[in-house]
This record gives structure tokens, sequence and C-alpha cells, in this order.
């Protein structure tokens, strides 16, 4: 009875040895794609206590074999004498190292054809053109390329109007550096409309700028006055005139017409004029008299506004501070000092 | 007009591609992993960052020098560093009285923080002290979490989604199957997370799946989570984002049968039987009978319509 008992126990041993089926309270959640089992099932605190280490080795491999269980099924092939499963693509979701990539933003060129269709074929272009002159193969653009155009241009050809006292074999090459920077502006252009940089514009104003064709006049009037020499000196156009209402901006334009006189005004005004002439008071006083240029002083006054006489009394006195009632947006005459500190 | 200001261009075709290498891609590599030194360590964790670089090896890179780094403090050196590097992990190891033997691993999106955490190491053994046959190395692990604590606790469960970013390798489409031979173990228990490291041996069983037997080769060691920065969930979501480029789009209309036939279904527009030209037969010519009556039916139908137009137009007079 004995040996039977025991030669059942170990065959019953072997088999739970043997077996690969795993039996779990909750289903454990397999990511096959990448290799994941996750377990959420209760642990044992008994078994903890008695053998920590002999508890987790056995639930890890339980866990394992599951997900071995699982690979197993996958569709398999033979890769150099080994076997591989096909992994499915990872469900399990992970942070990315960066941001998601945005779509370049395209050229001004691009959009343009983008809008109207126009397809290149770029793709099948060769990079290297045979040449009739040369007898040779010379490349399209970069290594080379310069080398070849050197060779080829030893001669300008040129037109029997042309004018024989420029040199044509340097405006060739002027043409071409024209051409050359061009392309870097509108390859700037194309990289600051791509980062939302502003930069100045050149050439010809647009209407984003002058709603206006009379404010494109006045820009050009107020350029026009705005040298050293107040434009005196600058080239107009035939019968080019300049904008009205710029008054404040131009200095030296035009003053407006005196609307006409009534009768006696006009000799009213002259008179008053002549009046503000002599009664200005000389730079030095070259009286001696101290009464008499006194007795001047108040004979002077009297014509006068209030406010000329007060600048008059001060004379050459240099303008005071206003002890702390000054206000900040009325102007004071006088030099601007450095202040102390 | 001067040229503005030269947007810089690289010159040679090497900076070229490392300025490329750094610009966000569709399909990202596998990310690469700092080991960096805090200004003071203790034996324990040398020996931990040595096992843990041998386990990371082909995508770690371990720096040399010490640095003076707070990470919870300022975590804009550990930033700069990953920025330089390009890479996106990092395991930072410092010893102090207040937080000995800290083990602190973090993740960065764009070339800032994202999650990190601080462990406490206990209980280290080395993979020196196990005295038995290693994993190869650059071998992808099978990772196994156990304990309710990874699903219920939101700390937990991203210190999990850390871990397999730790551990797991680049992604594969096909996997040698005597090639699964090493597992890592993470246990939760108590607000300890036990580590353990097995080697995998594929026993015969009656079948033809394997029987699945275990090896410790460690290294073994029991992690205390103690400080924590994580990621507020907005941030997690922007950069858990997937490129819908590579989301598949389903096709429409085809089918597959128990077969194994395809089948497609084809929609077609309203057709025109009325009007589609045909072929021009004498036989089918119009008499002059049916020509008239058509005609008078067509003239008709136009003052029926011109009658109502105008009646339609005297209403809107009125109205």
């Amino acid at each position: 009875m004995d040996i039977v008992s025991q030669v059942l126990e170990k065959a019953a041993q072997d088999e739970r040895l043997r077996t690969t089926e795993v039996q779990k309270h909750l289903e454990v959640e397999i990511d096959e794609g990448s290799l994941l089992a996750v377990d959420y099932n209760s642990f044992d605190t008994e078994k903890i206590k008695t053998n920590r280490e002999d508890y987790f080795k056995q639930l890890t491999r339980d866990n394992v074999q599951l997900l071995i269980n699982r690979i197993w099924e996958l569709p398999t092939k033979r890769v150099d004498e080994a076997v591989v499963a096909t992994l499915p693509k990872p469900r399990f979701v992970l942070p990315r190292t960066h941001r998601l990539p945005k779509p370049k933003p395209l050229t001004k060129w691009q959009q343009f054809a983008k809008e109207k269709g126009i397809k290149s074929n770029r793709k099948r272009k060769s990079k290297v053109t045979w040449d009739e002159q040369l007898q040779k193969w010379i490349p399209n653009y970069g290594y080379k390329r310069t080398q070849a155009e050197s060779e080829k241009n030893w001669l300008v050809e040129v037109s029997d109007h042309a004018d024989p006292t420029l040199d044509h074999l340097s405006l060739k090459t002027t043409a071409k550096q024209e051409k050359r920077s061009k392309n870097e502006l509108q390859r700037l252009r194309n990289l600051a409309k791509a980062k939302n940089v502003k930069v100045p514009r050149v050439g010809i104003p647009s209407s984003d700028y002058y709603q206006d064709t009379r404010q494109i006049a006045t820009a050009v009037t107020v350029a026009r006055s705005s040298t050293a020499s107040v434009g005196k000196f600058q080239n107009r156009l035939p019968k080019e005139k300049d904008a009205k209402n710029i008054k404040e901006m131009v200095p030296g334009s035009k003053k407006n017409k005196q609307p006409m006189f009534k009768p006696g005004e006009e000799v009213k005004r002259n008179l008053g004029f002549v009046d503000k002439i002599l009664s200005k008071r000389p730079a030095i006083s070259i009286v001696s008299n101290p009464s008499e240029s006194q007795n001047r002083q108040t004979d002077d006054e009297s014509p006068r506004p209030k406010k000329r006489s007060k600048i008059s009394k001060k004379g050459g006195k240099k303008p005071k501070g206003g002890k702390g009632k000054r206000d900040m947006h009325t102007k004071v005459g006088g030099r601007k000092r450095r202040q102390k500190n | 007009m001067p040229v503005i200001q030269r947007v810089v261009k690289p010159k040679t075709r090497k900076g070229k591609k490392a300025l490329l290498s750094r610009e966000p891609k569709i399909i990202e590599d596998a990310k690469q992993t700092l080991f960096i030194k805090g200004s003071r360590s203790s034996e324990t964790l040398n020996s931990c960052v040595k096992d843990l670089y041998d386990l990371k090896k082909p995508d770690a890179r371990m720096m040399q020098k010490k640095n003076n780094i707070l990470p919870f403090e300022d975590v804009t050196p550990l930033e700069q560093f990953s920025r330089k590097l390009s890479s996106s992990l990092f395991v930072f190891t410092s010893h102090n009285k207040k937080h000995p033997n800290s083990l602190i691993v973090g993740r960065m999106f764009d070339n800032s923080l994202l999650d990190m955490v601080e462990f406490g190491v206990q209980e280290y053994e080395g993979l020196a002290k196990f005295k038995v046959d290693k994993v190869s190395m650059g071998i992808k692990p099978i990772l196994i979490f156990n304990g309710e604590l990874f699903e219920h606790n939101r700390d937990y469960s991203r210190i999990k989604s850390l871990l397999v970013d730790l551990f797991q390798r680049d992604n594969v489409e096909n996997i040698r199957l005597q090639g699964l031979e090493h597992t890592l173990s993470f246990t939760a228990i108590d607000n300890k997370i036990q580590v353990r490291s097995y080697r995998i041996l594929l026993k015969k069983s009656g079948s033809r799946i394997p029987r699945i037997e275990l090896e410790e080769i460690g290294p073994r060691m029991e992690l205390i989570v103690r400080r924590t920065k994580l990621a507020s969930d907005d941030l997690y979501k922007q950069a858990c984002k997937k490129p819908k480029e590579l989301k598949v789009k389903k096709k429409k209309n085809i089918s597959k049968d128990t077969l194994g036939t395809m089948h497609g279904k084809i929609h077609m527009g309203k057709q025109r039987i009325q009007s589609i030209q045909t072929r021009k037969m004498k036989g089918l010519k119009k008499t002059m009978g049916e020509k008239k009556a058509e005609r008078k039916r067509r003239s008709n139908q136009e003052d029926g319509m011109e009658a109502k137009r105008s009646r339609t137009d005297g209403d809107a007079v009125e109205g």
C-alpha cells in the first residue's frame, strides 16, 4: 500500500511539475507586444511570512508562464535556423521623447504650386547635363559646376546693337550675383514666414501698408524733404507736385496764403510790425545813467504784454527751479544741467 | 539692402545629420538612459548603479564625474544633460543623512522633466553575489508587475509606467523564442517595491509549450518610494499622443468570407437611363406624328409654367 501511494504521489508531483496551466483568481493583464504581464491579484500573506523569496519566485514563474503560453500561440517563422514569433503592436502606452513633429511649412512657391496644382518633375531631373560645347557631362549645380562655367564663358556672345563700351563679361557675373542674392532673400523670407518673424519690407509698398494713394504721396513728399537741405536738391519727376496737408511734417513748406484785408487793416498790421521792431530792446544796454534807464524801462513796459516783461526783468539771469512746485509738463528755459547725485 | 541676418545653416553633412537627429521623429528610437552620480555616494549605490548599467548597456551612458545636483530642488542641470546627450531617461544617485541610498529615476519629455521618483535602496544584493550563469547582454526582458497597488494607486501606476520605460528595450516586431531568457519582477507590498531578476529556463512539458522554471541571477533589491514629482495628467496625456500617420485606417467595403475569398462592395451613383445615348437606328427614329405630339406637349408645358410664373409675380407686386 505504501509503495502504491508513494508512486501515485510522485506521478502527481511530476504532473504538477510538467503542467503549463496556471490558475488565477483575477485574469492577468498581458501585453505580448512589450513582453509585459501585470497581475493585480492580492497576495497570500501567510506564504510571504514563511518564505518570502520562494513565494515571489513562484508568483513570477506563474505570470511568466502565462505570458509564454500566449507568445507560443503567436504565428512563428524560421529565420536563420531560429524560430521567431511575430509580436503584435504593444498596447501599453508610454510617453514619447519629443513632441509630435509638425509638418514643414511650405515655401511661397510651394504654396502657390499647390494652389494651382503645378507638379514639378524634380525627381526625374538628373543631376548632370550633357554639354555640347565642352563635350562632357557637367553638373547642374554644386561641385565642379563653377569650373565648367568658367571654362565655357571665356567668350561672351553679344548682339550687334549692344553697347561696345560696356564690359559684358562682368555684366554677366553681376547678373548672376543678383540672381543669387535674390534667391537668398527669398529663402530668408520663407524662413521668416515659417518662424513667424516680422521682416521690414523692401521694394514697392503694398496695399497692406498704404490703403490710399494720398498716403503714398504724403510719404514720398516727407521722404524727399528728409535730407539735410530739406529736399532742396532732390530731383523731381516732371509735373510732380507736393502732397497736401503736410505742413506739420515738412519744414519750410509753403505757408497759407493770407486772406484779403479789409480797408485800413493792412496799414494797421504793417504799423504793428514796425512798432514791434522798434520797441525791441537792444541786447546790450548802452545807457550810462541808471535813473534814465529805469525811466526807459517803465516806458517800455507799458505797451508790451506782461509775459515778455517778466522775461526781460530777469535779464541774463539763469532760470531757477520751481523749488518743488515744478510742473513736469511745462517747459523750463535754460541749458540742461547735469544732475548732481 | 544688406542681408538682414544670415540664418546659420549647418556647414557639413555631419553637422546637418546631428541637427536632424535631434528633431522630433514620428517613430522614435529607443530611449537612452543617463546614469549620473550625485556629490556623495555609498557602496550599495555604486554597485546598484553599476548593475543597472550592465542590464541597460547598449542604450545607456554612465557619467564619470560627480555632480552637485539636487534634482528635487532644481532639475535644470539634468534637463541640460538630457538635451545635450539626447537621452530622455536618467538615473541619479545620491546619498546623504536625510535621504540615504537614494536612487532617483526620471524621464524627460521634449527635454523637460516629465516624471521623477526617488527610491530608497535597501537590502541590495548585486549581480556578483549570485554565482550562476547570467543572461546575454542587450536582451529584451519580460517584465512582471505584481500587486494591487499598481492598479489602484495613481503614483504606483505611474511608477509602473516609468519602470517599464526604463527596463523595456526597443520595440521589436519579431522575437526569437529561445531568446526569452530574462525576466524582471516588481512586486509592490507595504509601500515597497521588491525587485527580482530571474533567468528563464524552458523545460520540457508534455505539450508544445514549454514549462517555465526560474533561477535568480540578481540584482535583488527593495525600493522604498520617497519623494515623487509626477507630471500632471494633461501633460502626461500630451506626451502619450500617438502620431496620426501610424493609425491604421479601416478599409471600407472589403470583407473576407470563411473560405478566404475577398469580397468588395462597390457603390454606384444613380444611373440616368433617360438621357443616355444609345445606338442610333433608322427603325428607332421618331415619326413625324410623334415629333409633333411631343412638340405640342412641350409647348403646353411651357405655357403652363409661364402662367404660373406670372401669377406668382403678380402676388409679389401685390404684397
